[in-house]
C-alpha cells in the first residue's frame, strides 16, 4: 500500500484483532471442552479438573455409550432416513426449480408467489396433523420425508443457480434438435449443475440429520426414532431428576452419566462434523447464491 | 409437466392445513370432519384471550423475540465488518472456519451443552461461579436467566453463519471507493462509518424485515427441549403451548386458533416492517 498507516490506524486495527480472537475463543472454547470431557476420567471431570485439556484420559464414556442399543438403533433410522429424505428431497427441488428457471414457462410467477407465499404464512402445526393423520402417514417414514421435502428457500437457491449459470441458449438450442423437456434437464441442465446438486445434498442431508420434532410428533413407535430423539430422551428427559433425586441412582451411575453426555454429543455430531471441512465452501456458495435473490 | 409433482407436495402439506385452519371457527371432532364439525366463530379466540395464559404466552413469545432481534440482528453484522477489516486472508479464514461450526450442531445437541454446562453440581459455568467464592446457581430451573440463555446461546451458534451474507455484501464494495478515501486522507475509522456501513446497509434491511417475520414465529424446538416445569413463567411461549394443548390434550380447534392467531400476527408484523422501511426510502421485499 502507498500511503503509510497512521498510529490512529494502526491501533484500530490490534483492538480489532484482538477482539476477534476474543470472540473466536469463546466460539471455540466450549466446543473444545467438549472433546476434553468426553476422553477424561469421569471422575476427575465430576470434581471440575478439566478446563481445557483431557485429565488422566481414557475411552470409558465412549464404551458405555457404544455399549446402548438404542444408539445403535438411532443411528441406524437416521441414516436410513437421511439417505431417503436426501434421494426425494433433491428430486423434486432438482426437477420444480428447472420449469421456473425457463422464461417461456407460462404461469412460473404465479406459482412461485404461492409457494412463497407458505414461507410466511402456514396453517399452523395442528392443521398440518391432522392431514398427515388423515393420510395415515402417522408411525410411517413419510411424515417425516415428505412434508419437507421441497423447502422454498432451496427452490429459490435452485432456480437462481439455473438462471444466472447455465445459458438459455443452450436449452434452446437442444430444443430445436428435438430434444424433449425432460431430456434437456437431463442431459443439458444436471450435468451443468454439479456444484448446486452438492449444496443441496448438504443442506438438506444436515437438515434431516439435525431433525428431532417432526419424528417426536409423528412417530409413536420408539423403535422408528431418530438419532436426535434417542438423545433427547438420554439427554434431557432425565435431566431434572438427575439432580434432585440422587437416591436413584448410584454415584458410579450418575458419574459415567456425565462423562457420557459428552461422548454422546461427540458421536452424534461426527458425521455432520467430519464432512464440514469439506463440504464448506458448498455451504457457502449457497448463501451467497440465495443472496443474490434478495 | 415437470411441475405436478411439486403442486401435488404444496397443496398436500402447505395448502390443505390452511384449509384445514378453519377448524380453529369449528368444534372440530374426527368423526364429522372439517366441514361438518359445528361452526361456533371466535368462540375459542375469545376462550384463549380470557384465559389466565394469554397476556403471559404473548409477553413472553415477544419479549423472546424481540430480545433475540435486537441482540442477534447487529452482531452478525459487527462480526462480517470486523472480519473485514482483517488484514491476513489467512486468519480471517481461520475465523471464519471456527465461527461456523456451531451452526451444523443439533438443537438437541445444543441443549444437551447448555444443561451441561450450566449444570450445578458438575457445569462448567458454575465451576467458575465457585472458585471466585460465589454460591453455584441452577440457571436451567431459574425463570429470570431463560431468555437471556435462550438468545445468547442462539447467537453463540449462529453468529458466524448469519454473518456470511454480510461478508458477501462487503466483498462486493467496489474498491475504488476505499481508494478514493485514502486518497483524500481519510482514516481506517472514518472509511468504516463513510464507506463501509452505507454500502451494506440495503442487505441489512432486507435481513431486518425477514426477521422481524419471524419475531412471533420463535425457535420452538429449541425452547421446547429447554423448558422444565420450573422455568415455565418465561418460557411458555404461543407454540409450545400449542403443542402441549394440542397434541397432548387433543384440544385441536381450540390450539389451532391460538396458533393461527400467531400466524396472522407474524404476517401483519412482516407487512408493516416491509411498509415502514418503504416510507423511509430503504429497501421493500415486495
Amino acid at each position: 500500500m502507498a500511503i503509510r498507516e497512521t498510529r490512529s490506524d494502526r491501533v484500530f486495527s490490534v483492538v480489532n484483532i484482538i477482539l476477534l480472537t476474543i470472540l473466536m475463543l469463546i466460539v471455540l472454547y466450549p466446543l473444545v471442552f467438549v472433546i476434553s470431557a468426553s476422553f477424561s476420567n469421569t471422575a476427575s471431570l465430576a470434581a471440575g479438573e478439566v478446563t481445557l485439556l483431557p485429565v488422566r484420559p481414557n475411552l470409558n464414556s465412549y464404551k458405555a455409550v457404544f455399549r446402548d442399543n438404542k444408539i445403535w438403533m438411532g443411528y441406524r433410522n437416521t441414516t436410513f432416513y437421511t439417505i431417503l429424505y436426501l434421494a426425494i428431497s433433491l428430486t423434486a427441488t432438482l426437477v420444480t426449480a428447472y420449469p421456473l428457471s425457463r422464461r417461456d414457462c407460462k404461469g412460473r410467477n404465479v406459482i412461485m408467489v404461492l409457494y412463497t407465499f407458505t414461507m410466511f404464512f402456514s396453517g399452523g402445526i395442528i392443521p398440518t396433523y391432522l392431514v398427515i393423520k388423515n393420510l395415515h402417514m402417522i408411525n410411517t417414514v413419510w411424515a417425516l420425508v415428505l412434508p419437507g421435502c421441497l423447502s422454498v428457500t432451496n427452490l429459490i437457491i435452485t432456480r437462481t443457480y439455473y438462471v444466472n449459470s447455465i445459458p438459455y441458449e443452450l436449452q434452446e438450442s437442444a430444443m430445436i434438435d428435438g430434444s424433449s423437456n425432460l431430456g434437456t434437464l437431463l442431459r443439458i441442465v444436471l450435468p451443468l449443475s454439479k456444484p448446486i446438486i452438492a449444496v443441496m445434498a448438504v443442506y438438506y442431508g444436515v437438515a434431516m440429520w439435525n431433525s428431532y420434532f417432526s419424528a417426536l410428533m409423528y412417530l409413536t413407535d420408539s423403535a422408528k426414532w431418530p438419532l436426535q430423539l434417542v438423545l433427547r430422551d438420554i439427554l434431557l428427559s432425565n435431566m431434572i431428576t438427575e439432580v434432585t433425586d440422587s437416591t436413584l441412582y448410584t454415584p458410579e451411575q450418575i458419574l459415567l452419566y456425565e462423562g457420557m453426555k459428552y461422548a454422546l454429543v461427540v458421536v452424534a455430531s461426527l458425521p455432520v462434523m467430519c464432512l464440514y471441512p469439506f463440504v464448506q465452501r458448498f455451504f457457502v456458495k449457497g448463501v451467497m447464491i440465495g443472496a443474490i435473490k434478495g | 409437466m415437470l411441475l405436478i409433482p411439486s403442486i401435488v407436495l404444496y397443496i398436500t402439506f402447505n395448502y390443505a392445513p390452511m384449509y384445514g385452519v378453519q377448524i380453529a371457527f369449528r368444534n372440530y371432532s374426527s368423526k364429522l370432519g372439517i366441514v361438518g364439525s359445528k361452526w361456533v366463530g371466535l368462540k375459542h379466540f375469545e376462550r384463549f384471550f380470557r384465559s389466565y395464559y394469554a397476556s403471559r404466552l404473548i409477553f413472553n413469545t415477544l419479549g423472546i423475540g424481540v430480545y433475540s432481534l435486537l441482540a442477534g440482528f447487529p452482531i452478525p453484522i459487527i462480526l462480517a465488518i470486523m472480519m473485514n477489516e482483517l488484514r491476513s486472508l489467512r486468519y480471517k479464514k481461520f475465523i471464519q472456519t471456527v465461527t461456523y461450526i456451531p451452526h451444523f450442531l443439533s438443537t438437541v445437541v445444543l441443549v444437551s451443552l447448555i444443561n451441561a454446562f450450566m449444570n450445578p453440581k458438575t457445569g462448567l459455568l458454575n465451576m467458575f461461579l465457585i472458585r471466585l467464592g460465589q454460591p453455584s446457581i441452577y440457571f436451567m430451573v431459574e425463570p429470570q436467566y431463560f431468555k437471556s440463555i435462550y438468545v445468547w446461546s442462539g447467537i453463540w451458534q449462529n453468529m458466524g453463519w448469519d454473518s456470511i451474507i454480510y461478508v458477501a455484501a462487503l466483498a462486493g464494495i467496489d474498491p475504488t471507493f476505499y481508494e478514493a478515501g485514502r486518497v483524500d486522507g481519510a482514516s481506517r475509522w472514518q472509511m468504516l462509518t463513510h464507506i463501509t456501513i452505507p454500502c451494506i446497509l440495503p442487505t441489512a434491511t432486507i435481513m431486518l424485515i425477514l426477521r422481524c417475520g419471524h419475531v412471533m414465529g420463535v425457535g420452538f424446538e429449541k425452547i421446547f427441549l429447554m423448558q422444565n416445569d420450573l422455568n415455565m413463567a418465561t418460557s411458555d411461549v404461543i407454540s409450545t403451548y400449542v403443542y402441549r394443548s394440542g397434541l397432548l390434550n387433543a384440544e385441536y380447534s381450540f390450539s389451532a386458533a391460538v396458533g393461527l392467531f400467531n400466524s396472522v400476527v407474524n404476517c401483519v408484523l412482516l407487512v408493516v416492517v416491509n411498509w415502514i422501511t418503504g416510507r423511509l426510502g430503504g429497501t421493500q421485499i415486495f
